[in-house]
């Protein structure tokens, strides 16, 4: 399979002038063949490119939507090795960018060559560790490249201009822009400030960016890619809709995909 | 940030694109402030007027009689509050209050540094809320009660273990999301730079006063250091003045639970390295890097990480780290109330024990206890695990 590259993601989203839509689910929540499953809703209902969570036990950047998405995938025995495994299930039928998120710990753990070559041969695109600051990255850059991952980074409202640079220079496959001052969840506002910083970051580099944390309506979509972003990343309003139907997967897929489809179709404004 | 906040390859910060703001201000600040006259002028005056500095270096007869050493215990113990915590609290809320922030917050785990937070915030003006585990909630209902009174505001966390971690992790995430107005008021040596180095600089002030007592009284350097480690930050405090002193052993005594195979907080004797809380450095986790649950009967050391120094200390072989399991603690806590006393924190009661062991491997030596917390937080617990009911 020939692994679609970020660059032709927003590339062939934006001929079709659509921002894209990127869509987030922590693998092996709550088990390893649902949270596939979950993916392949995604993909069947829009999805332009595919964020997957690794979960760890101490997510400080998350809320409590994340954490309790967390907890069920730890506890249905989910790893680093088998979130890779996960990996390559989805590329048996799609080759949508696939990017990593998750948590500094997990890496140094397995070693940093381990795990980007273990990115690099079950096709993941790139790897975002929600707690490695340019400052740290030095050695997880090394790894990436020689491995042909490319390494996320993230910027907020309170990230300078001078840091953006720094930042945009190291970064590769897209900004992350963080659109709320706090953690992981859904939020029934956006901020003006989240538009501002988007057209702030656009004026300083010409690297995509997608924009998440707290983007769980359409109308939210809507908004960012209208401000200029080239992607939204929608997570815990999805989480939600697994948490409140455990009980009835069928109904859990109909719903995530019926979703799904209408924050695709607010791409397209 | 203008350091890298790095004890070897230990340290760093580790934590998400929204906290580093925050921190390079918070070092800028430290680093102003540091050393400024007029910011040490007011923090001496509120660590002798209200905490009750210096405190004494007390030789301890009896227990120096029994273990056939020389025994001076540092007294923290006597300071406002109960224990070491307070030197942090009054330097980080005095910082807190030149920067010009509103608001701070804390985690706790007994609910010492809790306590400790709350009486500053009382001090200078500011709202507190305090972050504490539930399940540590439920066991310390009294500390709880106290910050009460204070006027803080106690959040129960249900997250994970619902103990002293996920309390930081909880603090993290306020922060992350009102960095603006607030200040985290981390009680320990951990955390991201620039915290273990400005937590350990609020807490030197034990070993220079140590430092010159002991050269006072006995004319030389003692051969021992000893002091318990959960965080770090009593021992590092009590370290850093030795820690030039190469004929001073420096020993930590780590949280050993049941034994270090079964549960336990004994970081730097088991544990690996691992990125927790914003800094690399040992932590307690399983083969797949998710942290592992800490046990000790003591809460101030119930935590499976440790501050990056003690790591770097421990590799380099300059501290000696071992572990001190519950039942040994709870032997040492009856020995010193009994033979001098004095009735120390459960947590001390671990470097009470840690003397106890090596006053038998080297008899005739000078040894410094760093005594630092006082045990009356802990009757109940040592009433429970001896079978009486008060």
């Amino acid at each position: 399979m020939n692994i679609e590259s970020y660059d032709a993601a927003f590339e062939r989203t934006k001929t079709k002038k659509e921002g894209a839509f990127i869509p987030f689910v922590v693998a092996g929540d709550p088990d390893f063949e649902t949270s596939l499953q979950i993916v392949k809703v995604f993909v069947e209902n829009g999805a332009d490119a595919l964020e997957i969570g690794f979960p760890f036990s101490d997510p400080v950047a998350d809320g409590p939507t994340v954490q309790l998405a967390d907890i069920r995938a730890l506890e249905s025995g989910m790893t680093a090795e088998k979130g890779f495994e996960f990996i390559r299930r989805i590329r048996e039928f799609t080759d949508i960018p696939v990017g990593v998120l998750t948590y500094y710990n997990l890496i140094y753990k397995m070693g940093l060559e381990k795990f980007y070559k273990m990115a690099r041969e079950n096709g993941a695109n790139a790897i975002l560790a929600a707690d490695l600051p340019p400052e740290e990255a030095c050695e997880a850059l090394e790894a990436a490249q020689k491995n042909g991952v490319q390494q996320i980074f993230m910027a907020a409202q309170t990230t300078s201009n001078e840091r953006l640079q720094e930042i945009t220079k190291m970064c590769s496959g897209f900004l992350y822009v963080v659109a709320v001052m706090g953690t992981t969840g859904a939020r029934a506002e956006l901020k003006t400030t989240t538009v501002d910083l988007i057209k702030r970051i656009k004026s300083h580099s010409d690297i995509p960016i997608s924009v998440g944390f707290g983007i769980s309506k359409p109308k939210h979509v809507r908004e960012v890619i209208n401000a200029g972003a080239d992607g939204a990343i929608v997570a815990s309003a999805i989480l939600n809709i697994i948490t409140e139907n455990l009980e009835n997967k069928e109904e859990m897929l109909q719903k995530v995909g019926k979703f799904c489809a209408e924050l695709k179709e607010a791409t397209k404004s | 940030m203008i350091s890298d906040g790095k004890f070897g390859k230990y340290g760093g910060i580790y934590v998400p694109e929204l906290l580093i703001p925050a921190l390079e201000e918070l070092e800028k600040a430290f680093l102003k402030y540091k050393d400024d006259k007029e910011f040490n002028a007011e923090l001496e005056y509120y660590l002798r007027e209200f905490a009750g500095r210096p405190t004494p270096l007390y030789y301890a007869e009896n227990l120096s009689e029994k273990l056939g050493c020389k025994i001076y215990l540092k007294r923290e113990d006597l300071l406002h509050t109960g224990a070491h915590k307070i030197n942090n609290t009054l330097g980080q809320g005095l910082l807190a209050k030149y920067m010009g922030k509103e608001r701070l917050i804390a985690e706790t785990g007994a609910g010492q540094h809790g306590i400790a937070t709350a009486t500053v915030a009382s001090l200078f003006k500011m709202p507190a809320d305090i972050y504490m585990g539930s399940v540590d909630v439920a066991r310390q209902k009294l500390n709880v009660f106290r910050m009460e009174i204070s006027g803080a505001k106690v959040i129960p966390v249900e997250s994970g273990a619902k103990t002293l971690k996920d309390a930081m992790n909880e603090a993290m995430r306020d922060w992350i999301t009102n960095v603006e107005n607030t200040h985290y008021l981390l009680g320990s040596t951990a955390g991201p730079h620039p915290y273990p180095t400005m937590v350990k600089h609020f807490q030197t002030v034990i070993g220079k006063e140590t430092k010159k007592d002991i050269l006072e009284k006995e004319g030389e350097l003692p051969d021992a250091v000893i002091a318990c480690v959960g965080g770090g930050s009593n021992s590092l405090g009590i370290f850093s003045e030795f820690i030039d002193d190469k004929e001073v052993e420096l020993v930590g005594a780590e949280g050993g639970g049941d034994g270090l195979e079964g549960k336990h907080g004994a970081t730097l004797s088991a544990g690996t390295e691992g990125v927790l809380h914003g800094s690399l450095s040992f932590v307690l986790q399983d083969d797949y890097g998710q942290i592992s649950e800490a046990h000790s009967i003591s809460a101030g050391l119930d935590y499976p990480g440790v501050g990056p120094e003690h790591s770097y200390l421990k590799v380099t072989g300059r501290a000696k780290y071992g572990p001190i399991t519950d039942e040994e603690a709870f032997r040492a806590f009856k020995m010193l109330s009994k033979y001098e006393g004095i009735i120390p924190a459960l947590e001390s009661s671990h470097a009470v024990a840690m003397a106890e062991k090596y006053a038998k491997e080297n008899p005739g030596k000078t040894i410094v206890v760093n005594l630092s917390g006082r045990g009356d937080k802990d009757v109940n617990i040592i009433a429970d695990f001896m079978g009486v009911k008060l």
